[in-house]
């Protein structure tokens, strides 16, 4: 009887997936699990199926049972002051981040949870940024209430150590759209108010109240323009200059001021109407400007540390049994239970014989390592199988993990990598150019004409205000953010873009950047297995929860496994299995060995990856070959890249050649490095007059990340951990950095053009200053054409530079 | 001709309280989040069912 044909077709009726075990139905409907079927039995019974009309298949498989103790520490009121948005009265709001929310279904349901508990005033969801908050009355419910009920539905909210140290951020964004609304708003009326003098209408007999009281309202228009629009740039030209430096900001000033200054004078002593249009229009295109380059991804963050990777609480054992507690009130001497597939907090001594930690995420290691009791135990380890309890040696902040974060990479905040744009490098240059002609031209007219020679001399500060030259980074840059994005690559803003473009070295890492970090590809080598000992192997490894012989049982595919008469099992070594017909060995050759069975294996497969032996009834059958898998296309993107690239890894040897037969050119190949080591390297590829570009994954890399000049963290799925970076990468499009590279080289020669198409209108306008036919007019129509005309070249020339080197250019 | 200059403050004055309601617009965050709206506009009238129902119910 083959055991496949028992697996029903049908699909819960919860969250879509296959079920396997046929008997779970209730009123009708099946379900994979008893989780899912909870769930909707909560739903059912509060009025809550339309969560299921929405979207079919939508919810979210709930294999585990909640624990109910793991929420204990949210009773503390330390913990609740931390994490809540804040109180007032009885009404609490929290926000949560829920990675789980993904479709409207969800957006639904976490709205309408006043039908669950009573207690819940409402729900707002930010489908983006995957949080909701929630506002609740404690009155009637509680925190820890509200996210046991959250975790049994399904939308387990992410806790991690961070929310307990941070505070929340406001948004400075709405500053931004404020600002632009401001000067937007002053922009067209004034425009609208100047129409007469364009149209020279001011020879009509009662021209005289009209231009005084279209003059005052000018000026009353621009001055929030000027005092609440434009103020950063007259703060921050005036901190740069006061730290005797220039930045594009200053000569940006100097035309504001000489703008506003100039005309304020004409309109109240009556002799022009001024040109406050091209002033507020000036604000309010460089807003515009700032929106674009402002442009973030609200589902990313680019920020993580160690806080955003450990958990939040931890069971400590005490006198009263188990107690959650939160993780920053763990004390040296606490004994503390972590259950399988949890991060272990802080650095302990193991209490439990045969441990297995997983440190893949923070070493790179990719199995996982035994440990005896007595042994050290790091923080970030992930427990693997059984149960583990430890003693607390060294508190969060000083464990092993979080030294990294010590070292002087970390000390400078990430503005100072920034190097200084490319439009404030020139801009000293330019603003001398300008003060110099503006000089010139005040001391030649005082000669010929002196009563002209102010207005001149303001002219010329005016129409060389750098209003094109200020748009030119921004929009090219913002161009050059969003084609990114839409092919897999996000930037943490506009500014590291130039840090990308001068990559002189590659430095990758190995599990989970050049390897896929879940998949792995197995194959038997040896004498092959018939159906029958197939069905024994995956058996035996079933009762194992080593990682490599889970892996085998994915493989194989069975169902309705044997129980084995007798199991035993060397943590980390091999198994032994005994069913009534045979007896089965799977573990190292080692473990073979030791049972006296002769293993024979042959060169050609070494540094291919892991391989467990098999043996049945005493006799040598072969091996699984467990290879991690290349990402695809990796092997074109290293060849193609003709600068020198590293590999740092954190694992052993054992997949060199595999590694080699990728890309035989590795400028050099390091293993067994710790996450300093990788630091440590970058560091010293740095003193070299290298431009790193390191790409990495886990905590492991965190360092390496910090210190490159431009650090990339592939990842498989954007809402999971990715260490601190400037630029995260779709683990699918990785095979495209080097066009990206490319790409953001190119983008700075479309910025040296435009910078060029800008000089042009300021010459123009040089050329009406000087000769002393700056009329507001002119001033009107050149400014505003020269901003659009930026803006139009950058991003056409962005789009049409991406479409040739084959990127996708539309979301 | 003196009617433009109340004309022109009548004008100025609307196109001001376009302006107090886009700050507000901004302050009351419909700003910061562009996507969810536009989700939450699909069930508007199911929530209200789904309640009316719920009540009903519990007024039995």
């Amino acid at each position: 009887m083959n055991p496949s044909t028992h697996i029903a077709k049908t699909r819960c009726y919860h969250c879509g997936e296959n079920c396997n075990e046929a008997d779970i139905v209730w009123e009708n409907k099946r379900f994979c699990c008893e989780g899912c079927k909870t769930v909707f039995q909560i739903l059912d019974k509060n009025n809550l199926c339309t969560y299921y009309s929405l979207n079919e298949g939508a919810g979210i498989q709930v294999k585990n049972g909640v624990e109910r103790k793991r929420f204990e520490y949210l009773q503390d009121l330390d913990v609740q002051h931390k994490l809540v948005d804040f109180q007032k009265g009885n009404t609490v709001s929290i926000t949560f981040s829920i990675p789980n929310i993904h479709c409207t279904s969800c957006v639904w349901l976490l709205e309408n949870l006043q039908n669950i508990d009573e207690g819940i005033i409402r729900g707002t969801v930010n489908f983006l940024k995957r949080t909701v908050t929630i506002v609740f009355d404690d009155t009637k419910t509680t925190l820890r209430h509200v996210v046991e009920m959250l975790t049994t539905i399904g939308y387990e909210p992410t806790l991690k150590l961070e929310q307990l140290e941070e505070e929340g951020k406001a948004s400075v964004q709405r500053g931004l759209w404020l600002k632009l609304g401001v000067a937007g708003f002053c922009f067209g009326n004034i425009m609208l108010f100047s129409f007469p003098e364009y149209l020279k209408m001011d020879q009509s007999g009662s021209s005289d109240m009209f231009r005084l009281f279209f003059g005052g309202l000018n000026i009353l228009l621009a001055l929030p323009v000027l005092l609440y629009s434009g103020i950063d740039y007259l703060k921050s030209a005036w901190a740069v200059l006061s730290q005797k430096g220039i930045n594009l900001d200053v000569p940006i000033s100097i035309g504001m001021l000489a703008l506003f200054g100039r005309s304020a004078y004409e309109i109240i002593s009556g002799t022009g109407a001024g040109y406050f249009d091209s002033f507020t229009g000036f604000i309010f295109f460089l807003l515009i400007g700032k929106v674009v380059q402002k442009k973030t991804f609200d589902q990313l963050t680019f920020d993580r540390d160690y806080k955003s990777y450990l958990p939040i609480s931890v069971i400590r054992l005490g006198q009263k049994g188990e107690k959650s507690i939160p993780v920053n009130k763990l004390e040296i001497g606490d004994h503390v239970l972590i259950r399988n597939q949890e991060l272990v907090p802080a650095d302990s001594v193991n209490q439990t014989e045969n441990l297995q930690i997983d440190y893949s995420f923070i070493t790179g290691e990719s199995e996982p390592v035994s440990l005896r009791v007595g042994e050290l135990v790091f923080a970030g380890g992930k427990v693997v199988g059984k149960t583990a309890e430890l003693i607390i040696s060294k508190k969060v902040e000083h464990s092993y993990l979080t030294q990294l974060w010590e070292n002087e990479s970390f000390k400078n905040s990430h503005k100072d990598k920034v190097i200084t744009s490319f439009a404030d490098r020139i801009s000293p240059h330019f603003t001398f150019t300008v003060l110099g002609i503006a000089v010139l031209s005040l001391l030649v007219w005082l000669q010929i004409d002196a009563s002209q020679a102010f207005t001149i001399f303001t002219a010329v500060l005016i129409v060389a205000c750098p209003c094109a030259l200020a748009l030119s980074t921004p929009f090219t840059l913002g161009s050059v953010v969003n084609i990114l994005a839409a092919n897999g690559f996000y930037l943490r803003n506009t500014h590291v873009i130039e840090s990308l473009s001068r990559t002189s070295a590659f430095v990758f890492d190995k599990t989970g950047t050049i390897t896929e970090a879940e998949n792995r590809s197995i194959d038997f080598v040896g004498i092959p297995l018939s159906n029958k000992e197939e069905h024994l192997v995956a058996s035996t490894c079933k009762s194992s929860t080593h990682p490599l012989s889970k892996a085998i049982v994915e493989k194989l595919k069975r169902t309705a496994l044997n129980n084995p008469v007798s199991y035993f099992e060397l943590a980390g070594k091999g198994v032994h299995a005994v069913y009534p017909d045979s007896r089965v060995y799977i573990g190292s050759s080692e473990f073979l060995e030791e049972q006296n069975i002769q293993v024979t294996t042959d060169d050609s497969s070494l540094g291919y990856g892991s391989k467990v032996f098999v043996a049945i009834d005493g006799k040598y059958r072969g091996y699984f070959r467990i290879r991690h898998i290349v990402r695809k296309g990796l092997s074109n993107l290293l060849s193609d890249i003709f600068k020198p690239v590293f590999l740092l890894s954190g694992d052993n040897e054992k997949e060199k050649n595999m590694l080699l037969k990728v890309f035989p050119h590795w400028r050099k190949m390091l293993f067994d490095q710790s996450p300093s080591d990788k630091l440590d390297f970058v560091n010293t590829l740095k003193r070299k007059g290298a431009h790193v570009t390191m790409i990495g994954d886990g905590l492991n890399d965190a360092g390496a990340l910090q210190a490159s000049n431009f650090g990339i963290a592939v990842s498989d799925d954007k809402s999971s951990f990715s260490p601190a970076c400037d630029g995260i990468i779709d683990a699918t499009s990785l095979h495209s950095l080097n066009k990206f590279v490319a790409f953001s080289k190119s983008a700075f020669t479309i910025i040296l053009f435009s910078f060029g198409f800008s000089l042009l209108y300021n010459l123009t306008g040089l050329g009406f200053a000087i000769t002393g036919h700056l009329s507001p007019l002119v001033a009107a129509i050149l400014m505003p054409l020269s901003s659009v005309s930026i803006m139009a070249f950058t991003t056409v020339a962005t789009r049409i530079q991406a479409q040739k080197m084959g990127l996708k250019i539309w979301v | 001709m003196g009617v433009i200059v109340l004309l022109i403050l009548f004008s100025l004055l609307v196109a001001l309280i376009f302006l107090g309601a886009f700050f507000w617009a901004v302050k009351s965050g419909q700003f910061d989040d562009p996507q969810t709206p536009a989700i939450r506009m699909l069930f508007d009238n199911e929530i209200s069912t789904s309640k009316n129902k719920s009540k009903t119910l519990r007024g039995e």
